[in-house]
């Protein structure tokens, strides 16, 4: 069936268009000026250390890793699965895709000890390294969503976006599970090295990827004045609460197979019950606000109607998006690795004892960058190509429900 | 007697002629046999040239009972003026070696030991660096190439023994024997320099500060040869490997633990 949507460039009205792109490049502009400062100084003047290796940075880059990776969940609906009703958002979905992991390597890269040396990271490579798929996995992945949207925009070859779109889709979920595998895959680690993280990190990014979706529909449509229906948003504001569900379970999931072995009883007390900031954030930020209470959000029958329950709702999933990575990621670090087990340990380079972070300006500089380069550059594409449906409103929406 | 006295021209020229002929032996041998010296000692070192081989591979065998704390300490300040690097307590500092104290909660058991890079045999550090830069040399030392380190830090979380450092800082003062460059990671090199210098006579700083004639704590060696010290001691009084059940099997081992 032929796309019959007319799609168009938003035409939102240049002096707001600027406004927006202008905070937005500032916010770009301090996280390169941050990334340089770290460079020439030294990673001492961020709160990493050799405890804590990876901190704020890596929790922005993986977010926008992995909800790139979900974003694209409304084109593969569409092209793979054939839900004809995402049909007019699937351009959106890929731009959106490419924009995400655009800025979330971008971090990945700045953050290097030796961010200069990115031709040896793309020419030398070790295979056994989860690391190094990853750079292959990434890079791959925005040339064939530019392609697949390219196939879904020119009407002569439409007819190829379906496989497009099943490359598409095979491809991020091994992205997904490349990035949950390379915390998966330490074994010396006792919060990581369980396979349980590559699936986790697959539900955990559709549903922050589909949040960062809507969010960027509703923002859009209202900008523009375009009409959007609320079938289309009741679709997806479903399908947020299925994904943030699965997160739960998996999460659940999780910590009862690192419970019942007894060696993981120190590390499983540490996130639940004694971790300080990395508990309040799991209990608080992560189960309370970014599951428990977007799935009220959604299912509350007196809010099921209400726009303003499934924006906050979005917001409270990316809330717990972060403090879930700032859990796993920083969290994994901060507990003291085991290397005899029944002894205490004490030296000088902090042995036995809880890694210490506090994320310092310039990390947060650099990770809020990243985030403003994305959103620079769906805006941007946004302006130039049509990708966005000029109008999606409920009778469209009603006939074609498959 | 005069005769004798007569004679005594004759005998100088004889006596000069004899020394004559041991300088120029003596030259003759040097000049054949020093260079077979030579030889002898590069045959135990190695030339530039010529690549390590996995027919040696180096380890350490660590005999914690006996060493004190203080040898300890001499460990790591021996580490620390050998390769140039410091640390002043800050959690950015660089450790390539650490006195790690252990304490048995149930019988009051303490323990110090050194603790560094455990050199395995299969290096996890080695297998996540995206680039290759963490590498194992044919000879089992587990090194980084400081050209192709692009400072990722995957290696630090890798690792079971919190074996390396990420440079946070500008450096100065830096030394021939260990070139370091702020923004990689580095760690204990088993003084590979040393090794490639002086071959199966080289003795790593560390284990240098603390043996003397009468107690050998550190035992440097050859594992694959049997007849090296480091067999001879672990055959005879085994030993342990940190973190075994991970099946890394590192070239350092504790005695005592």
């Amino acid at each position: 069936m032929v796309d019959q949507t007319r799609y168009s460039e938003l035409k939102v009205n240049s002096s707001r268009y600027w406004l927006i792109l202008g905070v937005l490049a500032i916010l770009a502009g301090a996280g390169l000026a941050a990334a340089h400062y770290m460079d020439v100084e030294g990673h001492h003047v961020s709160g990493m250390n050799n405890q804590i290796v990876w901190g704020m940075p890596h929790v922005f880059a993986i977010f926008l890793i992995i909800a790139s990776s979900g974003a694209l969940n409304i084109a593969s609906l569409s092209s793979v699965f054939g839900k004809l009703i995402y049909e007019p958002l699937a351009r959106l979905s890929a731009v959106l895709s490419i924009a995400l992991l655009v800025g979330g390597l971008a971090i990945l890269l700045l953050d290097l000890g030796r961010p200069d040396r990115l031709i040896v990271a793309i020419t030398y490579y070790n295979f056994k390294s989860i690391f190094a798929w990853n750079i292959i996995l990434y890079s791959g992945f925005i040339v064939v969503v530019a392609a697949y949207l390219w196939l879904m925009m020119e009407r002569r070859m439409h007819a190829y976006s379906k496989p497009a779109g099943i490359v598409a889709l095979i491809w991020r979920l091994v992205l997904t599970t490349g990035t949950g595998s390379i915390f998966g895959f330490l074994v010396a680690r006792e919060a990581y090295d369980t396979a349980l993280l590559a699936p986790m990190f697959i539900v955990m990014s559709f549903a922050f990827g589909l949040a960062v979706f809507i969010l960027l529909l509703m923002a859009s449509f209202k900008l523009d004045k375009r009409v959007l229906g609320d079938c289309h948003l009741q679709r997806l504001r479903n399908l947020l609460g299925i994904f943030t569900a699965a997160i739960f379970y998996f999460v659940l999931l999780f910590h009862i197979t690192k419970l019942y072995g007894t060696q993981n009883h120190g590390v499983e007390y540490f996130l639940l019950v004694e971790g300080g900031i990395y508990t309040a954030l799991f209990w608080l930020f992560q189960i309370g606000a970014g599951n428990l209470l977007p799935l009220l959000l959604i299912y509350l029958p007196a809010l099921k109607q209400s726009r303003v329950s499934l924006v906050l709702a979005c917001c409270l999933v990316i809330v717990g998006a972060f403090a879930q990575l700032y859990v796993i990621i920083i969290g994994g670090q901060a507990y003291p690795l085991n290397i005899f087990p029944g002894y205490e340990v004490s030296s000088s380079f902090y042995d036995g004892v809880i890694g210490e972070y506090m994320p310092s300006i310039w990390e947060l500089m650099l990770g809020l960058g990243g985030f403003a380069t994305s959103i620079i550059i769906v805006f941007m594409i946004m302006r130039i190509l049509p990708v966005t449906p000029e109008i999606l409103p409920d009778d469209q929406a009603s006939g074609i429900t498959s | 007697m005069k005769s004798n006295h007569n004679s005594q021209p004759d005998a100088v020229p004889a006596g000069s002629s004899r020394r004559d002929f041991l300088k120029a032996s003596a030259a003759i041998a040097s000049v054949f046999v020093a260079p077979g010296v030579m030889l002898y000692q590069t045959s135990i070192a190695r030339s530039p040239d010529q690549a390590v081989d996995s027919t040696v591979r180096w380890g350490m065998l660590i005999d914690t009972n006996a060493m004190t704390e203080a040898d300890v300490d001499k460990c790591v300040s021996a580490c620390q003026r050998e390769h140039g690097w410091k640390s002043t307590g800050k959690p950015t500092d660089t450790q390539w070696i650490r006195k790690l104290d252990l304490l048995d909660l149930e019988t009051g058991y303490k323990k110090s030991l050194p603790m560094m890079c455990q050199h395995c045999e299969d290096p996890p550090c080695v297998d996540v660096c995206p680039t290759g830069a963490s590498f194992k040399r044919a000879d089992g030392i587990v090194l980084v190439d400081k050209h192709t380190c692009i400072g990722c830090r995957y290696c630090m979380l890798a690792c079971p023994y919190k074996a390396r450092s990420f440079i946070h800082e500008n450096l100065t003062d830096q030394l021939a024997v260990a070139p370091r460059g702020k923004g990689t990671v580095e760690s204990c090199t088993l003084c590979v320099h040393r090794i490639d210098r002086d071959g199966v006579n080289a003795v790593p700083a560390c284990a240098e500060a603390v043996n003397s004639a009468n107690r050998k704590p550190m035992v440097f060696g050859d594992l694959n040869d049997p007849n090296s010290e480091i067999s001879r001691r672990l055959a005879k009084l085994g030993a342990k490997k940190l973190r075994a059940d991970l099946g890394l099997n590192p070239g350092i081992r504790y005695q005592g633990l």
